[in-house]
């Protein structure tokens, strides 16, 4: 068996420049799995030698500690130790230091050094440290720490080389167990420790031109910087509809287009109809949620990469104090409304735990972009294009009342559970806010291929396989020719729904409403495919199949009905990929259970008031 | 030597030396973070933004180089001294 390839991880401080110096080492080609047992993501790379030797690159979570505070510097901690399940001892720990915040980053390095494990320095940052008016001595610092210190470049690629070199140097010549040289009195002394190596590492420093200091000026201005953040978060959303729509066309047509290849090419049958109404009409009505999917993450990796998204999450903390969380939930409760699973992943940051739970459990409740297509099928086909304002579109007006019903449940939810069941001190909100960065392209374009790659794989499994499984169930067993019923009733998921029917009979669903909502279980969007399946199979003849999918909702749903099902989807837990993270992130089906439960029971009270209430009024 | 006083009263634009944290008031995962991002005793502090809208929370401060924000709550229990501005030449 031949050896395996090194081990070299990357450590350092969260906003070190850790990510870009990975991917500026590995490339787009990255494994993102999980640590086993803990909800921490292990990202993991290849990378090459000078001389062609093959190593593994591990980015660890950023940690400014090794006295943990959160599961992610527990990981750090524990594989920098070698302790860590599912990970072999580290030959070799790169520490990524920000060349312009030494006396913070190395008080994380010192405490790594004293391990007495292999380590290179990457001194990132050189040139903004530079910028920012700092001459530092990388030699000096070498010196008094005892271990190579290289300067670094991440993002302009410089030092590199020299980094590999170090590296390989460091795994061909083992040293000898090095004199740990930090004191054990870790909390007290090693901010001062620290302060007196950064002093004897800088040559020189000057004002420099701040400009990050200045652009907070503005940006955390007590009265514009609200007004810019929201400013900010319009374009955001606008953009996810303004922008998509022609690329969704080309989807569309794109799917038209196979469509009507394989009904040229294929005989009419059992195969021919599975692949055009089951395969390419339910994946198909999916996919096209992908460029929406993708601008809205365009947003939030550059927010975040800019450095801004951490003064949002500042501006914002004073409101969510309000319902008993922090500004750190405001980070995970914007990515929701892309996706609650990347948000959810993302509550991992929160250091307070009921925080993070509160932020898990509210979160499904942002819109998420699964919505959408929900959303956009049922207001296109019972709203009336009118306009309420100059501008305003009614149904504009209620797409954006949606979310807000949204926003309002989870403050509310979020308020009732901080004084129930994650009742606790309201915890505090510390966090850094790091230098802004111009963003890099290639950091944000891997960052978008892996969420598209989620995406479309979701697509191409959970989604595929239950509008596959709908499809067989709606189309067995075959109505006898001289009966009477459709289908549809006929059919195994037709009986299902028919059990079903009658619980939610009283909140205005109908049968085909029921239908829908069992493999809407699996995600949100598969209710539209499966209610254009259902309807497909259910249509009697050549004329009926052609009308649209709208036609057919306008001729057989009331606008209660469709007003309930809207409010439905507001709050109903229907994603199984979202209950799965959950379980995950909590470690156990308490949470999930309860979320599942509240929100259900929140779905169906909001579909009864509505329908009620519509009914009442006459509509 | 200027009075004492607490974080939260400091005015802004102010930098001042802390010379005292309550750690009881805070709870021990937020004391760990609250060191790990450099503010302990003897450390120079510079507030420097505070909540919108005229609210006084959450406070922004520049520690060294680097600028982390703190609720208020843990700013009551942070002894500071304010340090005589010297205009820089």
């Amino acid at each position: 068996m031949s050896e395996p390839a090194p081990l070299i991880v990357l450590a350092g401080n969260p906003n070190s420049g850790k990510s870009a110096l990975f991917n500026a080492l590995t490339g787009a080609r990255q494994k993102i799995a999980n640590y086993p047992g803990v909800t921490v993501e292990r990202k993991s790379g290849h990378f090459t030698f000078a001389d062609g030797r093959p190593a593994e690159l591990v980015d660890l979570p950023g940690s400014y500690s090794l006295d943990p505070t959160s599961p992610d510097e527990e990981v750090t901690r524990s594989v920098v130790m070698g302790l860590q399940r599912g990970e072999r001892r580290p030959d070799v720990i790169i520490l990524v230091l920000d060349a312009a915040n030494l006396d913070n980053h190395l008080r994380f390095a010192l405490e790594v050094i004293a391990l007495g494990q292999p380590v290179v320095i990457a001194l990132n940052m050189m040139d903004l440290a530079e910028r920012d008016g700092l001459t530092l001595d990388p030699a000096k610092l070498e010196k008094a720490l005892g271990v190579p210190v290289i300067p670094t470049v991440a993002v302009r690629r410089r030092g590199l080389e020299d980094l590999s070199a170090a590296v390989e140097n460091r795994l061909l010549h083992k040293p000898e167990n090095i004199e740990p040289v930090v004191a054990k009195d870790r909390d007290r002394g090693l901010s001062k420790q620290a302060k007196r190596i950064a002093n004897l590492a800088v040559v020189s420093e000057t004002a420099g031109r701040r400009w990050s200091e200045r652009a907070d000026r503005l940006f955390l201005h007590p009265f514009a910087g609200p007004i810019i953040l929201f400013a900010v978060l319009f374009v955001m959303f606008q953009a996810v509809f303004a922008w998509s729509e022609a690329p969704i066309g080309l989807i569309e047509s794109g799917s038209e287009w196979v469509a009507a290849g394989v009904e040229a090419n294929l005989p009419p049958g059992f195969l021919r109809d599975f692949i055009i109404e089951g395969a390419i009409g339910g994946v198909g009505s999916v996919v096209v949620f992908l460029p929406q999917i993708l601008i809205l993450f365009l947003f939030i990796l550059l927010l975040e990469a800019s450095g801004y998204m951490t003064r949002a999450a500042f501006i914002m903390d004073r409101m969510m104090a309000s319902v008993g969380l922090s500004g750190r939930s405001f980070i995970p409760l914007l990515s929701s409304f892309a996706c609650a699973i990347p948000g959810i992943m993302a509550t991992r940051s929160i250091s307070d735990p009921k925080d993070r739970l509160t932020t898990i459990l509210v979160a499904p409740l942002m819109t998420c972009s699964a919505r959408l297509p929900v959303y956009a099928i049922i207001i296109g086909a019972f709203i009336p294009p009118t306009q309420v304002g100059p501008g305003i579109g009614l149904q504009g007006l209620v797409l954006f009342g949606l979310y807000v019903f949204g926003i309002v449940g989870a403050m509310i939810v979020a308020l009732v559970l901080r004084s129930t069941v994650t009742k606790g001190p309201n915890s505090g909100f510390l966090m850094e806010m790091p230098k802004y960065q111009l963003p890099l392209m290639k950091d944000i374009l891997i960052g978008l291929w892996q969420r598209a790659w989620i995406f479309l794989r979701r697509a191409g499994t959970i989604i595929f396989g239950a509008t596959v499984v709908l499809w067989l169930l709606l189309t067995f067993p075959k109505v006898p020719e001289d009966s009477a019923m459709s289908q549809v009733d006929y059919s195994v998921a037709g009986r299902i729904a028919n059990v079903i029917a009658p619980v939610v009979e009283p909140i205005g669903f109908n049968r085909d409403i029921a239908l829908a909502l069992i493999p809407a279980m699996a995600a949100r969007e598969v209710a539209v495919a499966a209610l254009a399946t259902t309807y497909a199979i259910d249509a009697p003849d050549e004329e009926a199949e052609a009308k649209s999918l709208t036609e057919r909702l306008q001729s057989r749903w009331s606008l209660p009905t469709a007003l309930a099902f809207l409010a439905w989807f507001v709050f109903a837990p229907q994603c199984i990929s979202t209950i799965a993270v959950t379980r995950r992130e909590t470690n156990g089906w308490r949470w999930p259970i309860f979320m599942l439960a509240y929100l259900f029971a929140l779905a169906y009270a909001a579909a009864g008031i509505t329908y009620w209430s519509a009914v009442a009024l006459g509509l | 030597m200027q009075t004492p006083t607490t974080l939260d009263q400091l005015s802004l634009k102010q930098s001042a030396e802390v010379v005292a944290i309550d750690w009881a008031a805070i709870s021990d995962n937020e004391g760990r973070r609250l060191r790990a991002l450099g503010i302990d005793k003897g450390v120079s502090v510079e507030k420097l933004y505070k909540g919108m809208f005229g609210m006084s929370d959450p406070i922004a401060l520049k520690v060294g180089r680097m600028m982390i924000a703190v609720r208020k709550s843990h700013a009551k229990a942070i002894s500071v001294c304010p340090i005589a501005v010297t205009t820089p030449a």
